[in-house]
């Protein structure tokens, strides 16, 4: 049995069962094995899909080793963003200070692959040691004639949360530097949006099949150019709430623009996003534009789905994702393909996010923050799911119980957004829940046509299929 | 376009812009472009994940735990639990050691632990964290009865890789663990066998060697199921299997310590030295078994131990002895090497790799007619002589070597060198892809394909298994190339 630490009670909560409010927005329990990361990891996948950009990482090699070309950001030219720059410092550098090894580093690489800009990432040891990080990067930004930005990326600073506003924040002095001259009245930027698989792409198809201008996406395809006249678009579209909504409140105080919160997983929430965008413009013309989008696409997934749903129905899911936007948005795409969330937690939700969550989910969710492998595996089992949705962390979890797994986080390779999207995401759960290998894993063998008690068709039953033995 | 075809929806269309894998840009004198090494807790985590009931915790912040666990993910499938003790800015000011008593009783809690391992971060270190004060400071406040044994070891990252933080901890673990033998005659002699850092096949087969001619071993460390368990029917707190800890408090009293591993066998600071220097365990160095020659010296030597010998096997003063299924292996070996020689003659191979399994890759290819033309490893290596040990082509030619590098310095002589094949971890897939020459991963981390647990290195099995995967490759490489595209070859 397995037992939830005492510090860690109330950021546990089951729909139903408890009025509390769940306690989250905490720094992690020390000795818990929390799946999330820090602030640095928080910069890096933010910043990361800016593909024409150097982002050189200041400290020991771990940070940079572990974040050579591991997000499926897709570029659609350079490739800079998916090379690894360490000043790997070294325990003289430690001794006597890095800034030597920073100058020669940047200098020498922004000498090599010409970049339109840099991003100078600071680790937990740089700001220890003393390093005056400032001072170099406007050093070398005056003598290459770049911008050099450093990024307040300490790892200790917080949460992957405190290293989006920071990553915010450098790629704000980017933002307000370019020529907005030529953009349309009726533009957006899509914010919080990261390219894998190329969903940035599918999404900016729809914004101009509907006549509307996308000035630039960040990150995603990210190209400093574009950043520089962000400025100039008529409304923010914020996904991924967590990541892009500081820089979003940046730009609408100081350049007035609007943000919409948006997501673009799932059918209904990409249609929602799509209207809400025209409703902003308060142009007839747009709403029917929109509707064609919707209704061509709708037309073309909807079959599909429809046969995945007939499968999956009844079937129980389990997610754990970075940040909340994701979780409710995969609450309904999963209950789109007739699926059940019975667990649902998020890395770093706030209240907000949460009380949100615990209204859409059914009676009886459990809903967790800051969750780590024994309290993911202790739900699985107790509400005995058939899919977990997370990342490569989760995998295991799920895979050693006998889980199926969808990868939803930003190291995939398979585009899961829009209408398109969803029918892949329908492929990959019913891939994995559907296959035949979990007949044979020991949790499952025994009951293959037995059904869990008070529940028909049972969750863990495997569908009454024979299959031969040849 | 609003008709979308559903069969054909897979992912978005790329705009017109080039596809290709980055390259880098030449080495750089200042910057390290694609490490070719990781960091030091990854080996100490890597190390204590081969101990029984062994959660380590890593001092320092969240995202140390968390990169590396992923990574290893990545490479064994497999849970790989790792605490942090969760560095605030407060605690990077002030000292962490509260934090990191708070999480050594979380883990007890959650995880019921035999062990821990403690193993700080460069931020800990920076710091000035007296960690053997904390632990000692812990132990005193908690009854000695009810705590786990805690193992610590020191790995900032900025002195040495991950290569140096495995060999440091499993140092650290038998300094620690290992206790003066108090009188009790073992009913079996031992022998400690500090493999290295190997694929959980490579150990399996470490200790199938040792069992086969009835030695007792205390395989140190020993991850082959905790990092490659089977199908669970519950969730398990800590995976089974591991080096039980009372192996390591016993290894005191083995008849004799093996090392394996060209470089790692004769580090003055290895675990074997330090037994031998502490407890007069005879220690007996060799590189690991790889290919013919390497393997032979491995078995002989099991043998000699199995009689009771613990003098150094020597290829001139004694005969070779296997059993019959080994004799087999070993001459089924050879055979392969024959059919296959002419597809490997002077084909010309680029290796990198952790320097012991450089340096037993360079062997092994030697033995069959391939030419390592460059051999490269990530880590710093004083002594180099033996990376090189086995090395001889048939034209005298000698491989450019390559110690302490990144992969943008790889790039650069492999570009020059202009290989026929790579032999590496997945990290060598971007310069294999540049050059259109096939890679054939070993080591790690292989996080582009499935199985890299079970990639067996070691043996003359391991050596068939290489040796069939590189012919293979060649002919395929060459057969893909080739216009007419015989079925036959």
């Amino acid at each position: 049995m397995i037992e939830i630490l005492k510090d860690r009670k109330t950021q546990v909560f089951t729909k139903g069962d408890s009025a509390n409010a769940l306690k989250c927005d905490r720094k992690s329990v020390s000795g818990s094995v929390s799946q999330r990361a820090c602030a640095f990891c928080g910069s890096r996948v933010v910043l990361y899909p800016i593909s024409d950009a150097l982002h050189l990482v200041h400290g020991p090699i771990g940070c940079a080793a572990y974040t050579w070309d591991i997000r499926g950001s897709l570029s659609s030219g350079p490739q800079i963003h998916r090379l690894s720059f360490s000043t790997d410092l070294q325990e003289k550098d430690v001794i006597f200070g890095g800034e030597p090894k920073l100058y020669n580093a940047l200098t020498d690489l922004i000498a090599r692959y010409k970049p339109k800009a840099a991003f100078v990432y600071s680790t937990c040891i740089v700001g220890l040691i003393g390093d005056d990080v400032e001072a170099i990067c406007r050093r070398v930004s005056r003598e290459a004639g770049i911008d050099v930005i450093m990024v307040e990326s300490e790892g200790f600073k917080g949460t992957k949360k405190t290293g989006y506003q920071a990553a915010c924040d450098a790629v704000y002095k980017l933002v307000g530097t370019g020529d907005t001259s030529g953009i349309s009245k009726v533009s957006i930027n899509i914010l919080g949006d990261f390219n894998v698989a190329g969903e940035s792409w599918l999404i900016k198809r729809y914004f101009e099949e509907m006549g509307i201008e996308v000035v630039s996406v960040l990150t995603g395809d990210g190209r400093v150019d574009e950043i520089r006249r962000s400025h100039g678009a008529a409304l923010n579209l914020v996904q991924c709430s967590g990541s892009m909504t500081h820089l979003a409140h940046s730009m609408e105080r100081d350049y007035g623009i609007p943000m919409k919160r948006v997501s673009f997983f799932g059918v209904e929430d990409t249609s929602a996003a799509l209207y809400e965008t025209v409703s902003f413009f308060k142009d007839e013309s747009l709403l029917d534009r929109a509707r064609n989008v919707v209704s061509g696409r709708m037309k073309a997934v909807m079959p599909e789905l429809r046969m995945a749903k007939a499968e999956l129905i009844g079937k129980r899911a389990a997610l754990y994702v970075g940040g909340a936007f994701k979780a409710f948005s995969l609450v309904r795409a999963l209950r789109n393909l007739g699926m059940e969330t019975v667990l649902a937690g998020t890395q770093t939700g706030n209240n907000e996010d949460y009380e949100l969550l615990r209204d859409i989910c059914d009676e009886g969710t459990v809903i967790v923050d800051d969750s780590n492998p024994l309290e993911l595996a202790k739900f699985c089992l107790e509400k005995d799911v058939d899919l977990f949705i997370g990342g490569v962390k989760e995998r295991p979890i799920a895979y050693k119980l006998g889980i199926a797994f969808c990868d939803h986080n930003h190291e995939r390779k398979i585009c899961l957004a829009g209408f398109e999207g969803m029918i892949n995401f329908a492929r990959e759960v019913r891939d994995s829940v559907m296959s035949p290998v979990w007949k044979y894993v020991p949790r499952r063998a025994g009951r293959c046509r037995i059904g869990s008690p008070g529940a028909e068709p049972g969750p863990a039953c495997f569908p009454e299929k024979e299959v031969p033995h040849v | 376009m609003s008709e979308v075809d559903a069969a054909s929806i897979h992912g978005a269309v790329r705009p017109e812009g080039n596809n290709h894998c980055p390259f880098t840009r030449g080495a750089s004198p200042h910057a390290t472009q694609n490490a070719c090494k990781m960091c030091t807790p990854l080996g100490a985590a890597l190390a204590f994940a081969g101990v029984e009931g062994c959660l380590s915790i890593l001092h320092g912040s969240q995202g140390c735990a968390t990169y590396i666990r992923r990574y290893l993910i990545s490479h064994f499938r497999e849970p790989m639990d790792i605490a942090s003790s969760s560095f605030s800015e407060e605690d990077a000011i002030f000292g962490g050691g509260r934090n990191l008593k708070i999480g050594l009783d979380n883990v007890c809690a959650a995880y019921h632990p035999l062990l821990v391992g403690v193993a700080t971060t460069c931020l800990a270190e920076t710091i000035g964290e007296d960690v053997p004060q904390i632990l000692r400071e812990y132990r005193e406040s908690r009854d000695n009865e009810t705590i786990p044994q805690i193992v610590h070891v020191s790995t900032a990252s900025y002195s040495g890789d991950h290569w140096d933080g495995f060999h440091k901890t499993v140092r650290a673990l038998v300094e620690q663990l290992a206790f003066e033998p108090v009188g009790v005659a073992t009913e079996t002699p031992s022998i400690n066998l500090f493999g290295g850092m190997l694929s959980c096949e490579d150990l399996r087969y470490l200790k199938r060697s040792c069992e086969e001619v009835g030695i007792k071993a205390h395989l140190i460390p020993d991850y082959s199921e905790t990092l490659d368990g089977g199908s669970w029917s519950a969730y398990r707190r800590i995976p089974d299997g591991g080096t039980p800890s009372a192996s390591i408090v016993g290894s005191s009293a083995s008849m004799a310590s093996i090392t394996l591993g060209a470089l790692s066998s004769i580090h003055p600071e290895s675990a074997g030295a330090f037994l031998h220097r502490r407890f007069a365990v005879p220690h007996l160095s060799m590189p690991l078994p790889m290919g013919i020659e390497d393997t032979d010296r491995f078995l002989s030597q099991l043998a000699f131990l199995a009689r009771g010998d613990v003098r150094p096997w020597h290829p001139d003063t004694s005969v070779l002895f296997l059993n019959p299924e080994t004799e087999s292996e070993r001459s089924r070996l050879i055979d392969s090497y024959v059919d296959g020689h002419k597809y490997v003659a002077g084909k010309r191979v680029a290796v990198f790799a952790d320097p012991d399994l450089l340096a037993g890759l360079g062997a092994f290819l030697s033995e069959t007619g391939l030419v390592p033309v460059l051999l490269a490893t990530g880590s710093k290596v004083a002594n180099t002589g033996p990376l090189v040990r086995r090395i001889a082509s048939s034209d005298g030619s000698v491989p450019v070597l390559l110690t302490g590098v990144d992969h943008a310095l790889i790039a650069d002589r492999c570009r020059e060198l202009r290989p026929d094949l790579i032999i590496g971890n997945s990290k060598g897939y971007p310069i294999a892809r540049e050059l259109g020459v096939p890679l054939v991963r070993c080591g790690m981390p292989i996080h582009d394909r499935i199985g890299a647990q079970r990639v067996l290195h070691l043996g003359y099995s391991g050596a068939q298994r290489l040796y069939d995967q590189i012919v293979n490759t060649l002919l395929e490489h060459r057969q893909d190339g080739s216009e007419t595209g015989f079925s036959y070859l």
